[in-house]
C-alpha cells in the first residue's frame, strides 16, 4: 500500500459517500480520478487489506438478539467441536483463548430462544460441558474504526 | 426492541451486507437488484446510517495487517454496584475498543468486559495494569487469542 491507498483506506473506513457516483465523490478529495479510486478498490481488496466493503447493520435494530459464549473443550475434541460451533451461519467470531473456558464464540439470532436452542444443540452435537451464555446487559462503547496505521 | 421491516427491506439489508459493487454507480445495481427505485435506496441508506441501524458504512479491514498486532479480551470482577462507574471508566480509554457489562456464570466471575488492542502483547497488559490502578480493580484476567476459528460478518434475513 502506498499514501494514496493508505488515505483511500482511512477515507472509506467510515466516510463510504451514499451518493449516485460515490467513488467520483472519494476521487475528488483525494486528487485522483474515479476509475483510479475503482481500480485502486479492487487491488486492495485483492490484497485482502479490505475483507468487506458494505454496511454493518446493528443487530439489537434488525430485531436480533446476541451474546458472547464460552465452551471448556479439552484438546481432543478441539477440532470437532470448532467445526460444529462454525457450522453455524449465527456464530460471527471464534477464538481460541488462553483460560479453563477456551473456546470463545459470538452468536446472533432472531430471539433468544432460538439462541438457547443453538447452544443445547452444539453441547449435544460436541459432547461438551454446559456453554457459559453471557449476553451484554449494558453497552458502555461500541468502537468501529480503529484509524489505519502506516506502515513502515 | 424489535421492529418490522418489508420484504424489499429485507432484501436491502441483503444486498448491503455483500460487497458493494466497484462499478461508477454502485447503489443503481443495487436498486435494480432489490426493485427499488435508486433515489429510494439511497434516501434509505441514509436514514439508516442515521438512526442507527447501519452501525457503519464502508471498508472493513484486517486490523491486524494493518498495525494492531495483539488484542487481549480483558474482564473484570467489579462488584456489581461500581459495573457501571468501572465500565463507562474503561470505555474511555483510547486502546479500548468495546466495553461491555455482561452477566457471571459458573466458573465466570467477571462482568466487566473490554477489548484491549495494543501494537504487542507486552503493551496489553500495560494498558490493563495502568486501568487496573485508575478504576481500583485488582480482580482481572487478560485473555488472548492464540487462534482465529472464524470471524465473518452476520449475513441477517437468510435463514
Amino acid at each position: 500500500m502506498d499514501a494514496i491507498d493508505s488515505r483511500l483506506v482511512t477515507e472509506i473506513q467510515s466516510g463510504f459517500p451514499v451518493t449516485r457516483r460515490p467513488y467520483a465523490a472519494i476521487g475528488e478529495k483525494l486528487g485522483i480520478s474515479e476509475d483510479e479510486v475503482i481500480e485502486r478498490l479492487k487491488a486492495i481488496k485483492e490484497s485482502g487489506e479490505i475483507r468487506r466493503m458494505g454496511a454493518s447493520f446493528d443487530s439489537r435494530k434488525l430485531g436480533y438478539a446476541s451474546t458472547l459464549c464460552a465452551a471448556h473443550v479439552p484438546p481432543e475434541k478441539l477440532e470437532e467441536t470448532v467445526a460444529v460451533i462454525n457450522s453455524y451461519i449465527n456464530v460471527t467470531h471464534n477464538y481460541e483463548r488462553n483460560h479453563h473456558y477456551n473456546v470463545w464464540f459470538t452468536v446472533i439470532a432472531p430471539s433468544r430462544e432460538r439462541i438457547r436452542e443453538i447452544l443445547e444443540e452444539i453441547e449435544e452435537r460436541a459432547g461438551i460441558d454446559p456453554i457459559i451464555d453471557l449476553p451484554a446487559s449494558r453497552l458502555y462503547k461500541i468502537q468501529v474504526d480503529l484509524p489505519v496505521i502506516e506502515e513502515k | 426492541m424489535s421492529r418490522q421491516l418489508s420484504e424489499k427491506e429485507k432484501e436491502l439489508v441483503r444486498q448491503l451486507q455483500a460487497d458493494i459493487p466497484l462499478v461508477p454507480e454502485p447503489f443503481d445495481e443495487i436498486a435494480r437488484a432489490v426493485g427499488m427505485p435508486v433515489e429510494e435506496v439511497i434516501d434509505k441508506v441514509n436514514q439508516w446510517i442515521a438512526d442507527g441501524t447501519i452501525r457503519r458504512f464502508g471498508a472493513m479491514v484486517r486490523h491486524q495487517r494493518l498495525g494492531y498486532k495483539a488484542n487481549a479480551m480483558s474482564a473484570w470482577d467489579v462488584p456489581d454496584e461500581r459495573a457501571d462507574e468501572v465500565g463507562e471508566r474503561l470505555a474511555r480509554a483510547d486502546a479500548v475498543s468495546h466495553c461491555y457489562r455482561r452477566p457471571r456464570a459458573d466458573g465466570w466471575r467477571y462482568n466487566v468486559f473490554a477489548m484491549i488492542h495494543g501494537a504487542s502483547a507486552d503493551e496489553c497488559h500495560r494498558v490493563a495494569a495502568e486501568l487496573a490502578a485508575e478504576v481500583g480493580v485488582e480482580e482481572y484476567a487478560l485473555l488472548f487469542s492464540s487462534r482465529e476459528f472464524k470471524k465473518v460478518s452476520m449475513s441477517y434475513f437468510v435463514e
